[in-house]
C-alpha cells in the first residue's frame, strides 16, 4: 500500500532532480533568480496538492515548468513581481503557450544554457564567497537551508539570511542572467570552480561517522563538477578540477580510521581506493588534454593526484614526475605551500638531504611561520637522516602549532619515537 | 549514496530493440551522464555467451548458457549516484520507461561510512 508519506517522499525526490532546471528556466524567462525560486516553490506546492491524487505525471519536469510559468502569468496579470523583463515576459509566455510544446527536443539545449547561466549567477563576484557557496548548494544542489546549515555547522537562520540577502543583491544590482564571454569568462569560470572545490574540501576534510551531510558535500561538488564538464566541455580547467575531485574522492574509504584519525597517504591501504573513480579521474584528465594543451593550476594538481593513483604501492610512485610537475606548477602559480610539497617530492626522488635544503630555505624565508606542516616535514626529513634529537624537537614544535587533537597526538607520537631511536643509538 | 541497479527485462531474450528504443536509450544514458547521476552502465550480451558458477559443499558446478528462464535473466546494470533511495527509484522509473517492461532491483552499495569498524 502506498502511503501519503511514500508519495510525498517520491515527490520530494522528483523535486530534487528537477528543481535546478526548473529554477534556471524560470530565471531566464523572468530575468530574476529570486522570483524564479519563488515561482518554482509555488509549482512544488501545486505538485504536492495534485500529484497525490493524480499520480506523478509522466514528465514531471515539464509539468512543473508549466505550473511555474502559469504562476508567472498570474503575477503579470495581477501586476505583482514579474521580474525585469515583464513586457517581453508577457509576449514570450503567450507565444510559448500558443506553440505546440516540443518538450523532449527543443527544451534540451535551452536547459543546458539555462543551467550554465544559473551556475554563473550563483557564483557572481558581487556576492561574498560564503553567499556564493550557499546559493550554489541551494539552487544547483537542491539542498534545503537546514541541510546547508548542518553541513557548515552554522545556525539555519544564518544560511537563510545569507541566501535571502544574496538574491536581493542580485536583483538590486540588476545582475544579468547570462553566461559571460571572452576574457570575463575566464575569470568568472575561475570563481565558479573555486566555489565547487571549496564545497568539495568542506566535505572531504570531515571525519567519517560524523553528520551524514559531510559526504554529501563531496558528492554534491563532484556532481556539480561533472555537470559543468558537460555544460562547458571546451574548458580544460573544468575537466581538470573534476579529475582532481574524482581521484581525491577515490581515497575516502582509506583515509580515516574508524576512530576518526586521519591516515596519511603513504600509510593508506591502496586496495581500498575506488578504482571506478580513479578511472573516471584519469578519463577526465585525458579530456582536459584533448581540449587544450595549456595547463592551468587544477591540471597540475590533478596530474600529481593521478601519479599517486597509478602507484599500487608508495614505492612504485613516479616521484621524478611529481617533482617535475611541482616545479612547473611553481613556475606558473608559485606559493610556499607548493614549494613545501615540492620539497617532499624531491626528498622522495633524490633523498632527504636534497629535500631538507629546500625546507631550510623556506624556513629562513619565514613565509610559512605558524604552519604546522613545515616543522612536521622538517622533522620527517631529519628523522630519515638519523638526526633524531633535532627531529624530536621539530615534531614537538609542530604539535604545539596544530589545533586538531588527533593530529597533535600523531605528531607527539612521532616525537616520542624519535626520542626512543636516539636513546637506542646511545645504548649501542 | 550510490545504488547498483540490476535490470531484468520481461520480454524473452533475443528480442532485438527497435531503432527508436536504441535512440531513446542512448539519449537517456547521455542525459544521466550529463547530470552526474550515471556512473557506469553496461548491457549484457546474450546468455549463450555466459555461464553460471555455483559453489555448494565446497564443490563447483558450472552451467553454460543459454538460460531459458526469462524471469531471472539479467539484462544489464547501472551504478548511479543519488541523494536518497527515493531519488534512485525515480531515476530507475525513467530508465524502465525507455528500456521496457521488467524489473530493476535497486541496492545501495557500501560507502566509507557503512563499512563496520575494524576491531
Amino acid at each position: 500500500m502506498v502511503t501519503a508519506t511514500d508519495t510525498h517522499r517520491a515527490i520530494d525526490a522528483v523535486w530534487r532532480i528537477e528543481s535546478p532546471r526548473l529554477i534556471a528556466g524560470l530565471a531566464r524567462i523572468t530575468g530574476d533568480v529570486g522570483l524564479a525560486e519563488d515561482l518554482a516553490q509555488d509549482a512544488l506546492v501545486a505538485a504536492l496538492e495534485q500529484w497525490p491524487k493524480s499520480g506523478i505525471p509522466d514528465n514531471p519536469g515539464a509539468w512543473l515548468m508549466t505550473a511555474g510559468k502559469r504562476r508567472a502569468i498570474d503575477g503579470f496579470r495581477k501586476n505583482q513581481r514579474v521580474g525585469r523583463k515583464h513586457e517581453e515576459l508577457g509576449r514570450e509566455l503567450i507565444e510559448r503557450e500558443l506553440t505546440v510544446p516540443d518538450v523532449a527536443g527543443a527544451l534540451d539545449d535551452t536547459i543546458g544554457d539555462d543551467l550554465l547561466r544559473l551556475v554563473f549567477i550563483a557564483c557572481h563576484p558581487v556576492l561574498s564567497t560564503d553567499a556564493q557557496v550557499a546559493l550554489t548548494l541551494r539552487l544547483l544542489g537542491g539542498l534545503t537551508t537546514d541541510e546547508i546549515a548542518r553541513a557548515y555547522l552554522v545556525p539555519e537562520a544564518t544560511i537563510a539570511q545569507r541566501i535571502v540577502r544574496a538574491k536581493r543583491t542580485l536583483t538590486d544590482k540588476q545582475i544579468p542572467f547570462e553566461v559571460p564571454r571572452g576574457k570575463e569568462l575566464e575569470t568568472r569560470l575561475a570563481s565558479v570552480l573555486a566555489v565547487v572545490y571549496l564545497i568539495f574540501n568542506e566535505g572531504y576534510s570531515a571525519t567519517a561517522g560524523e553528520d551524514w551531510l559531510r559526504p554529501t558535500l563531496c558528492e554534491e561538488a563532484l556532481r556539480l563538477g561533472r555537470v559543468l564538464a558537460e555544460l562547458a566541455p571546451k574548458e580544460p580547467e573544468v575537466h581538470s578540477l573534476v579529475a582532481l575531485m574524482e581521484i581525491q574522492a577515490s581515497r575516502t574509504k582509506a583515509r580515516v580510521r574508524p576512530s576518526g584519525e586521519p591516515i596519511l597517504l603513504f600509510d593508506q591501504k591502496r586496495e581500498l581506493w575506488d578504482q571506478l573513480l580513479i578511472h573516471r579521474g584519469i578519463a577526465a584528465l585525458a579530456r582536459a588534454e584533448r581540449v587544450s594543451p595549456s595547463w592551468g593550476p587544477y591540471r597540475f594538481q590533478a596530474e600529481i593526484a593521478a601519479c599517486h593513483a597509478r602507484a599500487r604501492t608508495p614505492e612504485e610512485t613516479d616521484w621524478a614526475r611529481i617533482v617535475e610537475l611541482y616545479s612547473r606548477l611553481s613556475a606558473i602559480a608559485p606559493s610556499p605551500i607548493v614549494e613545501l610539497n615540492r620539497a617532499v617530492a624531491v626528498s622522495m626522488a633524490s633523498g632527504p638531504s636534497a629535500g631538507l635544503q629546500i625546507v631550510d630555505e623556506l624556513r629562513s624565508d619565514g613565509a610559512l611561520k605558524g604552519y604546522h606542516l613545515l616543522p612536521s616535514v622538517r622533522g620527517d626529513l631529519l628523522k630519515k637522516l638519523g638526526r633524531f634529537d633535532e627531529a624530536k624537537l621539530e615534531f614537538e614544535n609542530a604539535a604545539s602549532m596544530t589545533r586538531n587533537v588527533r593530529e597533535r597526538e600523531l605528531l607527539l607520537e612521532r616525537s616520542r619515537s624519535c626520542e626512543k631511536r636516539a636513546q637506542d643509538r646511545e645504548a649501542e | 549514496m550510490r545504488f547498483l541497479c540490476i535490470y531484468k527485462p520481461s520480454k524473452p531474450e533475443g528480442t532485438p530493440p527497435t531503432q527508436e528504443q536504441m535512440h531513446a536509450m542512448g539519449k537517456l544514458i547521455a542525459e544521466d551522464m550529463k547530470s552526474g547521476v550515471l556512473l557506469a552502465t553496461e548491457g549484457c550480451l546474450p546468455s549463450s555467451k555466459g555461464a553460471r558458477v555455483r559453489m555448494a559443499n565446497g564443490k563447483f558446478v558450472v552451467t553454460d548458457g543459454p538460460f531459458t528462464e526469462a524471469k531471472e535473466l539479467v539484462g544489464g546494470f547501472a551504478l548511479i549516484q543519488a541523494k536518497s533511495k527515493e531519488e534512485a527509484i525515480e531515476h530507475v522509473k525513467r530508465f524502465l520507461k525507455v528500456a521496457g517492461e521488467g524489473e530493476t532491483e535497486v541496492r545501495q552499495v557500501y560507502d566509507a561510512d557503512d563499512i563496520p569498524a575494524q576491531s
